[in-house]
């Protein structure tokens, strides 16, 4: 398929999945705010942090209240992350796609960009912010079950695939990187009335309160931390994404297992691998947060690999005439 | 909703006799309209509008901030054409085309109509869309417009005359589609006791097309590709909208390149050739190398593998000669010239400036004329004269007289009306009408085309970037009944 094209669907694939989980972070906040004592506001401060631009965020807006925090990551066009911003840029990548994607998917990204730019002018009064919250996020499941549905799964199905897989595998490390690091500073520091509320949140966070439920009971930070990072089954976790991501990859290649063919198959296998052995009673030994930001480093080298095999124009062959070729411009990470 | 204070005044009205009564074709139309509730029909016209809002069908409104979009505005009352009008347009339309593709043909060969002196040979050497690097050029199949665009308008006489042909890019065809597929669920009942004409097939023809007159560099087997400009021209859901109903790539000129004598895509897996694009990027910006030097949309050195014949382009290169408003009145003669036939379908009176005397006669004339650039499209560079201020006319005197070549001027021309919902009762609105036609081993009309309907009340221009909207048009299969017979 068209470089181009492919480059397209993976930043569809990324920006609808980013539109979701900054929805979910804000709702996740909201319903956590009703259950403690007073609105602290430092619970918000690290919302703006994860998405990664805090700065921007300071420079705006100054202190990280409630509403300062949702209208900048919901609706501001100059956050190039909010939620509207990532369904405008999903909405460009799907038109620039249309003929690849099917006509439910185009039209469905297309409403559901209009539901979100719509609420730009006629923003949900308080009580129904946390359903809208949840309209963006069942709205990103319906894309990505009308994409598995009505799309055959073919190369340009795989790249969509890699984006929502990427996107998700960064999002958890991040919110994890940012939560665990405002809930404990310390992991000895156990024992605040809320502890249990807090770590749910950030469970909640990730869609993955229940399932982790069913899976180890107890809260326990280092479970938790397991459960995000490595669970071999649970579709968030950055293990589940990476080894997912990796299927996806290898089929555009007819790539087989235990083999690669280019310099991305091997950074994604390497990164894969780490986490397939790796053990969190080490992890938290040697730093959380240095592990994760290492994991993110790493991921973004693999998206760069990525485009330089597949998508980045590649040089002519000498004989051919000199002619201009268009650099192509990478999309925002 | 009631018909009874509809009037069709001095206009040839396309549903409704002279006399108020339904045409016979449009009876059993007519007769389920009566039957709906004005806010039904209300409720369908804006589930129609929403519909084509969701599928994204829209325009955005350039200079606003907020990216406002629009979409194309669409009338649900369709326009019908019955089967002996439509055999004969068809007719017509396919002999215009075969003696046109002849003509440009031969402009760019050894130019007999010129030495014959039938066209002025320097009207045609000062025309615009006459390509000097085209000359001596073989396109595959020897069929230069692959797919034309040409207007007709049905006069208050009750013919229809062409008023002029789109031979470069022309677009609106998706509208046609797209308005049928909206409309089959708006009306479906009308729909099924009317044996209207389907058009769903278009896009299969024109792959067929496409496919026909393939360079023999294909060897059997083209791949095919959409060209566009990009995702921020105007036509660019058309172009999107065509090769996912083809099922072929859509390309932009930054995703092609030439190499080792063929035009490549760059794919994920390498270079994979391309042997028919059907470009909708206009022949000034289609190859740097030859054309336009600053064009970046198109691909450097992809004329030279056109000449070797290795390539097909839909439409060929250098079409817009015979696109020409004053080379248009010469038409006429070019079908008895090369097909030796009396033309079916007649021109619209048209004066050309280039002529002392006929331009004597439209500076004295500017309030009753339409005036036009012959370069011009989409209501462009056009005075309406009955509508016009004093001020516009002289401004238009002026440019004549600077530059006679580029004007034309036609009566004006009281086109035919088709009734649009508005509020709760129905009014008469302007309407012309735009077949395509595909040409590959024989000629291809589409059954209907684009009506184009000028919403303005009493506007004789239906081009949507002045105001105007769409309708389906309905070609009926069977020669139509006598009233009452249904």
């Amino acid at each position: 398929m068209l470089s181009r094209l492919a480059d397209s669907l993976f930043w569809l694939g990324r920006y609808v999945e980013r539109a979701e989980n900054v929805a979910r972070f804000i709702g996740v906040n909201l319903n956590l705010m009703l259950d403690l004592p007073m609105e602290p506001a430092h619970q918000w401060r690290p919302l703006a942090v994860t998405t990664g631009d805090y700065a921007a965020f300071e420079k705006n807006y100054g202190d990280p209240t409630r509403d300062n925090v949702i209208q900048f990551l919901m609706y501001d066009v100059n956050n190039p992350n909010s939620v509207l911003s990532c369904l405008q840029k999903a909405r460009e990548n799907a038109r620039t796609s249309r003929e690849v994607i099917s006509s439910e998917m185009w039209e469905h990204v297309n409403i559901f960009y209009h539901q979100v730019s719509g609420a730009l002018n006629n923003p949900p009064h308080d009580d129904f912010l946390y359903h809208f919250c949840r309209q963006v996020r069942f709205n990103s499941h319906l894309f990505s079950g009308l994409s598995d549905d009505t799309m055959s799964h073919n190369e340009a199905w795989h790249f969509l695939r890699l984006g929502r897989l990427f996107e998700r595998a960064d999002k958890t490390a991040r919110i994890l990187d940012v939560k665990y690091f405002f809930l404990l500073p310390k992991v000895e520091d156990i024992g605040t009335p809320y502890d249990i509320i807090l770590w749910t949140a950030l469970l909640k966070s990730a869609s993955a309160s229940e399932m982790y439920r069913k899976k180890h009971s107890l809260i326990q930070p280092a479970k938790v931390a397991e459960f995000l990072m490595l669970d071999p089954d649970f579709p968030r976790s950055m293990r589940y994404c990476l080894v997912n991501a990796e299927k996806s990859l290898r089929a555009v290649a007819n790539t087989p297992p235990g083999t690669y063919s280019n310099n991305a198959e091997k950074q994604l296998g390497l990164l894969r691998a780490e986490l397939d052995y790796a053990d969190v009673g080490d992890i938290i030994k040697n730093g959380l947060h240095e592990y994760l930001d290492n994991f993110e480093g790493k991921l973004n080298s693999v998206g760069d690999a990525l485009f330089s095999v597949f998508l980045a124009f590649r040089p002519l062959p000498k004989e051919a005439e000199p002619v201009q070729i268009h650099k192509m411009e990478t999309q925002q990470q | 909703m009631a018909f009874e204070t509809y009037d069709t005044e001095i206009f040839y009205d396309e549903l409704f006799e002279p006399d108020g009564r339904p045409r016979s074709s449009a009876a059993p139309l007519i007769q389920r309209l009566k039957a709906m509730s004005p806010e039904d029909l209300v409720r369908q016209q804006k589930a129609a509008e929403s519909e084509f809002h969701q599928l994204g069908i829209t325009f955005t409104v350039y200079g606003d901030k907020a990216g406002t979009e629009k979409i194309f505005p669409f009338d649900i009352i369709p326009r019908i054409v019955n089967h002996e009008e439509w055999a004969r347009i068809e007719k017509g339309l396919s002999q215009r085309i075969q003696a046109l593709n002849l003509f440009i043909d031969d402009v760019y060969h050894d130019q007999k109509i010129l030495k014959d002196n039938l066209i002025p040979a320097d009207m045609v050497r000062t025309s615009f869309g006459f390509k000097p690097e085209c000359i001596g050029l073989k396109p595959p199949g020897g069929i230069w417009i692959h797919v034309t665009g040409t207007d007709l308008v049905r006069s208050s006489d009750g013919n229809y005359y062409v008023l002029e042909d789109n031979l470069r890019c022309p677009s609106g065809v998706s509208y046609v589609l797209e308005n049928r597929s909206v409309l089959k669920r708006t009306l479906p009942q009308v729909f099924k006791n009317m044996s209207v004409r389907p058009v769903d097939d278009y896009p299969h023809r024109l792959l067929d097309t496409l496919c026909q007159t393939a360079p023999a560099s294909a060897k059997g087997n083209p791949k095919v590709v959409v060209l566009t400009p990009g995702a921020y021209n105007s036509a660019y859901f058309e172009h999107a909208f065509l090769a996912q109903q083809m099922g072929v790539e859509l390309v932009e000129g930054r995703d092609l390149v030439v190499l080792d004598g063929y035009v490549m895509a760059r794919t994920t897996k390498g270079f994979e050739r391309v042997d028919v694009i059907y470009r909708r990027v206009d022949d000034d910006f289609i190859d740097p190398l030859v054309f336009r030097k600053d064009s970046q949309l198109g691909v450097p050195g992809l004329m030279e593998v056109y000449r070797k014949g290795r390539l097909t382009l839909a439409n060929a290169p250098g079409t817009g000669v015979a696109d020409d408003k004053a080379i248009y009145t010469y038409v006429p003669a070019i079908i008895r010239y090369y097909l030796g036939e009396e033309p079916i379908l007649p021109n619209v009176q048209t004066f050309v400036c280039w002529e002392p005397d006929q331009k004597k006669y439209v500076l004295e004339n500017l309030g009753s004329l339409v005036v036009k650039a012959v370069n011009q499209s989409g209501g462009y560079g056009m005075l309406v004269g009955p509508h016009s201020t004093l001020e516009e006319q002289n401004k238009f005197a002026g440019l004549i007289q600077k530059n006679p070549r580029d004007y034309i001027a036609q009566p004006t021309l009281s086109l035919s009306r088709v009734p649009i919902i508005v509020d709760d009762h129905f009014e008469g609105r302007h309407v012309d009408l735009r077949p395509y036609i595909l040409y590959g081993k024989k000629p291809y009309i589409i059954p209907g085309g684009l009506t184009r309907v000028a919403l303005k009340k009493g506007s004789l221009v239906v081009n949507s970037s002045q105001g105007g909207g769409s309708k389906d048009t309905w070609v009926l299969d069977k020669p139509s009944h006598p009233p009452g017979r249904r």
